[in-house]
């Protein structure tokens, strides 16, 4: 699916963005940096409640296209900077986690590590 | 070519610039992909990590076409069982640390799973210094 494809299906609104017409295939679900950092597998989408810079920056190291923030948390003026110097789109849905990657999963996407 | 970073030790929003920026330089060299993101990713835990548990550092990242060599440098408390750190799940990150965002113990076990080589010098109350080494294939 294309980024446009997460949007509509998480309902969610769009911060700042990019290219939305790129193809994603994996997605991870996390609020510890860490645990998203340990498991490369070309994951293009990240999902967060959490909210600060670090978010983008672990995205941008594992070369991610889209952060999408659930339970409707809204991303600092710092971190959509960050996002536009990155060129990652951002997004908020009003979902929660466990809704927003069933989801997600549900229309195709996968974690990357073969299940 | 060799780069230096000062880390502060007083500021989240900018922990990770340093290894931004080597990862924008590398990226302008050339290296393939793969050698990038381990090279961001181990040295994005290893700067986190002097930020939240020493209180800053320095960075020295040398870039040479068969290997990338980067070394963390804190003044911090040192670990006291450096075997212990480097288990999955080991954190001594308190509670406003894990309302950041880190703290899940998996920085050290990462920075190992993405380097060819990782040297741990750490003395209690002097301080650590982290050496990783990635190669670039050929
Ligand atoms: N530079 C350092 N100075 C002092 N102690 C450190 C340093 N780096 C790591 N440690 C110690 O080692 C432990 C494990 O580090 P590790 O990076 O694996 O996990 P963490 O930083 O606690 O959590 P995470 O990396 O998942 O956010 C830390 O909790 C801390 O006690
Ligand atoms: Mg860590």
């Amino acid at each position: 699916m294309t980024i446009a494809d997460v949007q509509k299906i998480l309902k969610a609104e769009l911060v700042c963005g990019g290219d939305l017409s790129a193809e994603v295939h994996n997605a991870c679900g996390s609020d510890m940096m860490s645990d998203v950092l340990a498991f490369v597998k070309d994951q293009s989408v990240l999902l967060s409640g959490l909210v600060n810079t670090q978010v983008i920056r672990t995205a941008e190291m594992m070369d991610m296209l889209c952060v999408i923030f659930v339970r409707g948390k809204e991303p600092t003026a710092e971190m959509i900077e960050l996002a536009k110097e990155f060129d990652i789109v951002l997004m908020k849905t009003p979902l929660r986690m466990f809704n927003a990657c069933g989801l997600l999963y549900e229309n195709g996407l996968r974690g990357g590590d073969g299940i | 070519m060799k780069l230096h970073y000062e880390v502060a030790g007083d500021d989240f929003t900018r922990a990770g610039e340093a290894s931004g920026a080597v990862k924008a330089t590398l990226k302008r060299l050339g290296f393939p992909a793969d050698v990038i993101r381990r090279v961001a990713i181990a040295m994005y835990e290893g700067e986190i990590n002097m930020v939240i548990h020493a209180d800053g550092g320095v960075a020295d990242v040398e870039i040479e076409p068969d290997r990338i060599l980067v070394t963390l440098t804190d003044r911090g408390p040192g670990i006291p069982d450096v075997e212990k750190a480097m288990q999955e799940g080991f954190s001594t990150a308190p509670e406003n640390v894990r309302n950041l965002g880190f703290g899940a113990g998996m920085g050290l076990p990462n920075i190992k799973r993405y380097t060819d080589d990782l040297k741990i010098d750490t003395e209690i109350g002097k301080g650590t210094c982290i050496r990783m080494t990635i190669n670039v294939p050929s």
